[in-house]
């Protein structure tokens, strides 16, 4: 048994004119700084109120939000009684959200007592509606919060299965102010969560159409949007990549890159999509040496050549790679500006929080201890895996 | 081959952790007990409980739980029906899907678990070493 679960989804031109549509009292937006100087926050207020709501802002989520920004928000939530909480911005802002409409409701606890495997009791007292202003992450159609715990340097996978947001709004013009390397970070995101999405061991038949359609996407609308940001054609098919590649997020699982990005992440905070990307060959490569079938089947949907399952994963390897510096991505960790002696001094760390990250037992082929301490390695220095 | 919760059951469980390297490795940092309870089990009038002290990446103690004077407060308490647990042990269901769908239910902080996600999968993986006869 498993489950497919997505919320409404009102996308395409204008598709923010559905917020006048919700039915409530007080909406709380939960976003960042930027949205806010860059007027993004006051387009959402707008309809919010012609709909009737009083509308509060908590502007202080940062990129890989902590679990203080969590709490901070959800007792501004509390405070003003919402009963919509509205996740605009990337996935911290909305991660954030999320968090915080089980924590409005539910006043009893903190954000580290919200887990999935506890029913969290929600009686839809509070709604979540998500507006995401990037085209990667996904998080607009999911449960999953990334948290970050700074005390233990690491990243957490809250959230609950309870809490799925009500409504997401795919607006791509909300996408189309982007700068190009933005573009190119959650771009790549996007397509790094349908491929492993595709090829993970919880791939089901309701995932694997939206992911390789959104996989499809990206090779052909990524380089044009980050080319030329007011192509909005190209804004929109990549908006809806995202999501596509969201659903599974919401029902099945990232996988190995997912996994060292995280836990990357959680030392040296390189942005989230980058990281993924410069990962992603790498894993693929040492996956396909012992799991090529589902790659293949990847590379067959593209028209990617190959005469074998290996020869067309290994052509997928390739793809990923040119569409890597088109978009102007490094190919290596250290391309990330990760500093090598701090690198190696957080190893023995970033190789035991890989290991305990939930992405990591989704791949075809898991790694031993000594094998992710390997591929943290080899993507460190850009050497193709041989293991 | 053992019948599912019997004290040979129990038995084997422990040896199958205490014998596998890669558990050790990957629960070496683990502390708590648990109970495994299982329901539904056909022929059975009431569910059937072990009792596992796993600590450092063994297991120290196993057995099955018979009310009289040996019941335990452990930190953590998984049940599921005795279909979901054949299903876990066969590797035909991924523990975290079993209890993502709550076919499978887990009591006890749940942030240590989900800080230990490799050692609770090494765990799953020395059950379904068990040669395991299940009631029919």
């Amino acid at each position: 048994m498993w489950f497919f679960r997505a919320p409404t989804i009102a996308y395409g031109d204008d598709a923010l004119s559905h917020l006048a549509t919700l039915e409530g009292k007080r909406a709380l937006i939960v976003t960042d700084a930027n949205m806010v100087k860059l007027g993004v926050a006051d387009k959402v207020c707008g309809p919010l109120s012609v709909g009737g709501m009083d509308v509060q802002i908590f502007a202080e989520v940062e990129p890989d939000p902590s679990l203080d920004t969590v709490n901070k928000a959800a007792s501004m939530a509390r405070d003003f009684d919402a009963d919509w909480i509205v996740g605009l911005g990337g996935g911290s802002a909305m991660d954030t959200a999320k968090m915080v409409r089980i924590l409005a409701e539910r006043r009893d606890l903190t954000a580290m007592d919200v887990n999935p495997v506890e029913p969290m009791g929600l009686r839809g007292v509070v709604k979540l509606c998500t507006i995401p202003t990037t085209s990667g992450t996904g998080a607009e159609v999911g449960w999953a919060c990334v948290v970050t715990d700074r005390a233990e340097s690491r990243k957490l996978v809250l959230g609950s299965m309870d809490s799925y947001p009500e409504v997401a709004i795919v607006d791509p013009a909300l996408a189309a102010g982007m700068p190009a390397w933005l573009t190119a970070d959650t771009g790549m995101d996007a397509l790094v969560h349908a491929i492993e999405i595709y090829t993970g061991l919880w791939h089901n038949d309701f995932v694997d159409g939206p992911a390789l359609q959104a996989i499809r996407l990206v090779f052909e609308y990524l380089p044009r949007a980050y080319a030329d940001g007011s192509d909005m054609e190209a804004r929109e098919r990549m908006a809806n990549a995202a999501t596509l590649a969201g659903f599974g997020l919401a029902n099945a699982n990232c996988g190995l890159a997912h996994a060292l990005a995280h836990s990357l992440g959680g030392v040296f905070h390189p942005p989230h999509g980058r990281t993924t990307s410069v990962y992603l060959p790498y894993t693929t490569e040492y996956i396909i040496r012992e799991a090529p079938e589902r790659y293949a089947d990847i590379a067959r949907f593209l028209g990617l050549p190959g005469t074998t399952d290996q020869e067309r994963a290994q052509a997928l390897v390739a793809a990923i790679r040119e569409l890597q510096a088109t978009v102007g991505h490094p190919t290596s960790v250290k391309g990330l500006n990760v500093p090598e002696p701090e690198f190696r001094e957080s190893l023995p760390h970033i190789v035991e929080a890989a290991q305990q990250d939930a992405t990591m037992f989704n791949a075809a082929r898991v790694p031993s201890t000594d094998e992710v301490e390997r591929l943290f390695e080899y993507a460190y220095a850009g050497q193709p895996i041989d293991f | 081959m053992s019948k599912f919760m019997s004290p040979e059951w129990a038995k084997a469980f422990k040896e199958a952790l205490n014998n596998n390297p890669v558990y050790a490795e990957a629960a070496r940092n683990w502390e708590g007990d648990f109970y495994f309870t299982a329901t539904d089990i056909p022929g059975a009038s009431k569910p059937s409980t072990m009792y596992a002290d796993l600590w450092h990446g063994k297991c120290r103690e196993a057995f099955i739980v018979t009310g009289d004077d040996d019941e335990r407060d452990p930190a953590f308490r998984m049940t599921g029906a005795m279909p979901v647990w054949r299903k876990v042990i066969e590797k035909k269901l991924d523990p975290i899907q079993g209890l993502l769908t709550r076919q499978l239910k887990l009591q006890g902080d749940m942030v240590t678990i989900m800080r230990n996600v490799k050692s609770a999968q090494a765990l799953v993986n020395s059950l379904a070493t068990i040669d395991t006869e299940f009631p029919s």
